[in-house]
């Protein structure tokens, strides 16, 4: 019965998630430092850049993204798209009213 | 024989693995869209009263908020490795770590608690005397903060109720290594909450 299990059903090493774990609490570690570093425009595209890294190594690793098919990869990619041109729209129509 | 078609048990009961974990997915578009029509109104708000909010968000607890994103990280940590675990036919480590997952989902909801009196008894909560007499940004920024926080801990407190019937299943056999569906499903919920509390936490707590 080994073949019928198919590349997502493959079992991930313990020591990956830890790994991972370990990133996400340094990522955390620092999006801390850089809000307590006096407060700039930067700051903001820091720490949600930081925040948008985390959430990439939960999704891709914890969430086994990185061993699914490409077809789940496109289906979320649209999903995400569609909300940043909901938020782009909305941006334009509060802009330029 | 497909080559989709999840594991077979002895019992010859066929399950179709992947179109379970399809459909956890589905709903999780749905959710991220849910959640992502709160972001794009605090975005805007935000745009528009930014010296408001950058004063309401100095009410925020950062070493709360840090804690609790410590809390629900680890817990994200031990449901994916229960799920490891389960595979590997380790039932006993698998229940523990799910056991572990349901602890620091309380935990994160205790803090949070504390978080919510501890705004509430200084009269900051939606529609009181105090807050209406902030300014329009702070008013929003507050009321923002209770429902985006308030729906995010009502999916921790879901999470934890699922995760518990995890438990029970493992424990009597409805959950094994060869039919982990419900197990991968939960796991991929809870991360989602995870995924939703890694952008709550710089926007209220650390954006200020």
């Amino acid at each position: 019965m080994q073949g019928e299990t198919e590349k997502s059903d493959h079992i991930v090493p313990y020591g990956t998630y830890v790994n991972v774990w370990i990133a996400l609490m340094l990522l955390l570690a620092a999006t801390i430092a850089v809000a307590k570093v006096e407060f700039s425009k930067y700051s903001v595209f820091a720490n949600l850049l930081i925040a948008s890294l985390k959430a990439g190594l939960v999704l891709f690793f914890f969430m086994h993204l990185k061993y699914e098919k490409w077809v789940l990869k496109a289906m979320l990619f649209m999903v995400i798209a569609t909300l940043t041109a909901v938020i782009a729209l909305f941006f334009a129509d509060v802009m330029f009213r | 024989m497909s080559y989709e078609r999840g594991a077979i048990e002895k019992s010859g009961e066929q399950r179709d693995q992947t179109g379970a974990k399809y459909g956890m997915w589905f709903f999780l578009f749905t959710e991220i869209l849910f959640f992502g029509g709160m972001f794009i109104l605090y975005s805007v708000f935000r745009a528009k009263y930014t010296q408001d909010f950058h004063l309401a968000a100095g009410e925020e607890n950062l070493l709360l908020g840090s804690l609790n994103t410590a809390v629900l990280l680890t817990s994200s940590l031990s449901i994916a490795l229960s799920i490891s675990a389960l595979k590997k036919e380790n039932y006993r480590l698998s229940v523990q770590l799910q056991t572990a997952t349901v602890l620091m989902g309380l935990i994160f909801l205790v803090i949070k608690y504390f978080e919510w009196t501890a705004k509430i008894s200084k009269g900051i909560y939606p529609d009181s005397p105090v807050l209406l007499k902030m300014s329009a940004g702070q008013i929003l920024f507050f009321g923002l903060y209770y429902v985006m926080t308030g729906l995010h801990g009502l999916h921790v407190l879901i999470g934890i109720v699922v995760i518990s019937f995890m438990i029970y299943f493992t424990k009597t056999g409805n959950v094994t290594s060869g039919n982990f569906s419900k197990l991968e499903n939960t796991g991929l919920y809870w991360h989602f909450v995870d995924i939703v509390w890694i952008y709550l936490f710089p926007l209220f707590y650390l954006i200020t």
